[in-house]
């Protein structure tokens, strides 16, 4: 692209705006960086927001830099400002306060917005979604008061809500459309775990039945009903059915689009048009050993961010990694790299009952994807199988005399 | 405030100070050093903040927790110095101390 770019403008103050304007600077780049940013907030870690939303200790560690970071690298960061429009011709993006910013090179890092749950009274109060910091900081009120909750949505942010409720006391219920959990994201077994997980610690685990009404009095919920006719009682209900990507901006400009949404980019960030790149949950991307795809993930959002910048620099994009991310369910750190598409076996190390496994999934011995529980040493094997595309024997995976350096140094 | 020196992976050193009780990471993010990559922003989970530490100030850290180790274990080019620097909490003790930062946090 164009190394000698003079003016950058970051669309979006969240993960991979934040973290991409950072390496900008770590690259020696050394021309303006203008960030927008819609939320009142500098860019902060989402994770805890699910994970860690009723621990006021986990305060001090939000923000993905400190407020003096953005004066002392020269990152013009304008909050509570968003982009509206965006002419990739003329090179400018304009915002709802009027202003009209000339661009060389647009990083479109808009994100996502959380799915509505369409249902009569989703519009009611105490219907909440797991977005933003004040999104969580409500989360944190509603809990604190003690209330009956419902989860909507059987999807890892749905359960990290879910676990920290229940460990505070509230009656919990999650409702889930399919007929298990998490049913894109993760395999049968693991799913079956994690169900067995919650409903010891007393959370009521429904599968295979829908919301059909979000019911309530004075304009708060109050219960929901279901497709079953049975009513669940609830006064805040949290809606986890996933995320749309915001790439309503992109659209209009005319950039490439897939179908189910999302701005559609290569794996140095580029999209369909020159001096646009995109970064983050509101790309499609290319992955390794599969079909492209929008991937929610901090590690995803800080890979673009560093192809982003290695474009910008007219460098050679970074080498492509294997996809992860990580999730907290009560005292079980999850850790999941690849992409889980069937047909696939399952060798199962450790043991789920002692609180610790690990899950490897293969195709006739090519490893696809990896899942474990409080087994950091067996993650961090399965990825470099992963990655190195090797062989496993599966047997020798399942045995526990056998050591994981033999299995994934062979 | 105890001053830590990271030597970067293209050799430059870069000393900043660091206030008792963050870590040799949070010094690290805050300068906007490049080479921890901190994904998880200090949780141990992401093992983006691998370091090796010199001999002299390996004592002036806690040891490692299982979960540490673990992560470090299989990480490309771990030693017997290798640490998670979101682990190593910066006390008085620790002026001075040098941290050597590889290229290979992604
Ligand atoms: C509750 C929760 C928990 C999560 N937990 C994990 C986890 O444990 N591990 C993991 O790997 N990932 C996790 N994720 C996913 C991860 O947070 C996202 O992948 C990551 O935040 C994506 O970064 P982003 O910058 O693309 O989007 P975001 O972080 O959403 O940032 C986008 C920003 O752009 C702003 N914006 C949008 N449109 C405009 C506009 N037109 N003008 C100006 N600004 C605009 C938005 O307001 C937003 O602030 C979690 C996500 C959530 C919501
Ligand atoms: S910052 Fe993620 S493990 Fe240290």
């Amino acid at each position: 692209m164009n190394h000698t770019a003079q003016r950058v403008v970051v669309v979006g103050a969240g993960t991979a705006g934040g973290t991409f304007a950072g390496l900008l600077r770590q690259a020696g780049y050394d021309g303006d960086v203008v960030m927008l940013g819609a939320e009142p907030d500098p860019p902060y870690h989402r994770p805890p927001l699910s994970k860690k939303f009723a621990d006021p200790a986990a305060d001090a560690s939000r923000w993905l830099r400190e407020a003096a970071f953005y004066d002392e690298q020269r990152i013009t960061l304008a909050l509570t400002e968003s982009a509206v429009d965006l002419d990739p011709v003329a090179r400018v993006v304009r915002t709802d306060r009027g202003r009209e910013l000339r661009y060389d090179v647009v990083v479109l890092a808009t994100g996502a917005r959380p799915r509505p749950l369409i249902a009569p009274g989703a519009h009611l109060d105490a219907v909440l979604t797991v977005r933003t910091l004040s999104d969580a900081n409500r989360l944190r009120d509603e809990v604190a008061a003690g209330r009956t909750m419902a989860v909507v949505g059987g999807g890892f942010v749905g359960l990290e809500v879910a676990a920290v409720a229940r460990s505070r006391g509230l009656p919990v219920t999650v409702v889930e459309r399919e007929e298990r959990l998490l049913a894109r994201v993760a395999s049968p077994p693991l799913a079956r775990v994690l169900a067995e997980h919650h409903g010891r610690r007393g959370t009521v685990v429904r599968t295979g039945v829908e919301v059909v009404a979000v019911e309530g009095a004075r304009g708060r919920a109050q219960r929901l009903l279901l497709s079953d006719n049975t009513h669940v009682a609830a006064d805040v209900v949290v809606v986890g059915v996933g995320a749309q990507p915001c790439d309503e901006l992109g659209r209009r400009a005319g950039l490439v689009c897939a179908a189910g949404g999302g701005v559609v980019v290569d794996d140095a960030a580029r999209t369909s048009m020159d001096g646009v790149l995109a970064i983050g949950d509101v790309t499609v991307r290319p992955r390794l050993g599969g079909d492209p795809m929008r991937m929610e993930s901090i590690p995803s959002a800080t890979e673009q961010a560093k192809q982003a910048v290695a474009t910008i620099c007219g460098a050679p994009p970074p080498a492509p990694e294997v996809p992860w991310f990580w999730s907290d369910q009560f005292d079980l750190k999850l850790k999941i790299a690849g992409i889980l598409a069937p047909p696939y076996d399952t060798a199962l190390r450790g043991d789920p009952r002692a609180g610790s496994f690990a899950l490897l999934h293969h195709r006739d011995g090519t490893p696809v994807a990896i899942e474990t529980a409080n087994a950091n040493a067996d993650f961090m094997a399965g990825r470099r199988l992963l990655a190195s595309g090797h062989l496993v024997d599966a047997e020798r995976w399942a045995d526990p005399a056998v050591p994981l350096r033999e299995l994934a140094f062979a | 405030m105890p001053q830590i020196t990271y030597v970067l992976p293209d050799g430059r050193e870069e000393t900043v100070d660091v206030p008792v009780g963050q870590s040799v990471m949070d010094g690290s993010v805050r300068n906007n050093l490049p080479g921890i990559v901190a994904e998880c922003g200090g949780g141990c989970s992401c093992a983006t903040c691998h370091v090796f530490v010199d001999d002299a100030a390996v004592g002036l850290f806690d040891e490692p927790m299982t979960e540490e180790a673990d992560l470090v274990e299989f990480l490309e080019g771990a030693c017997d110095r290798s640490r998670l620097s979101c682990q190593l909490i910066v006390s008085e003790a620790c002026a001075g101390v040098r941290v050597v930062v590889p290229a290979t946090n992604g």
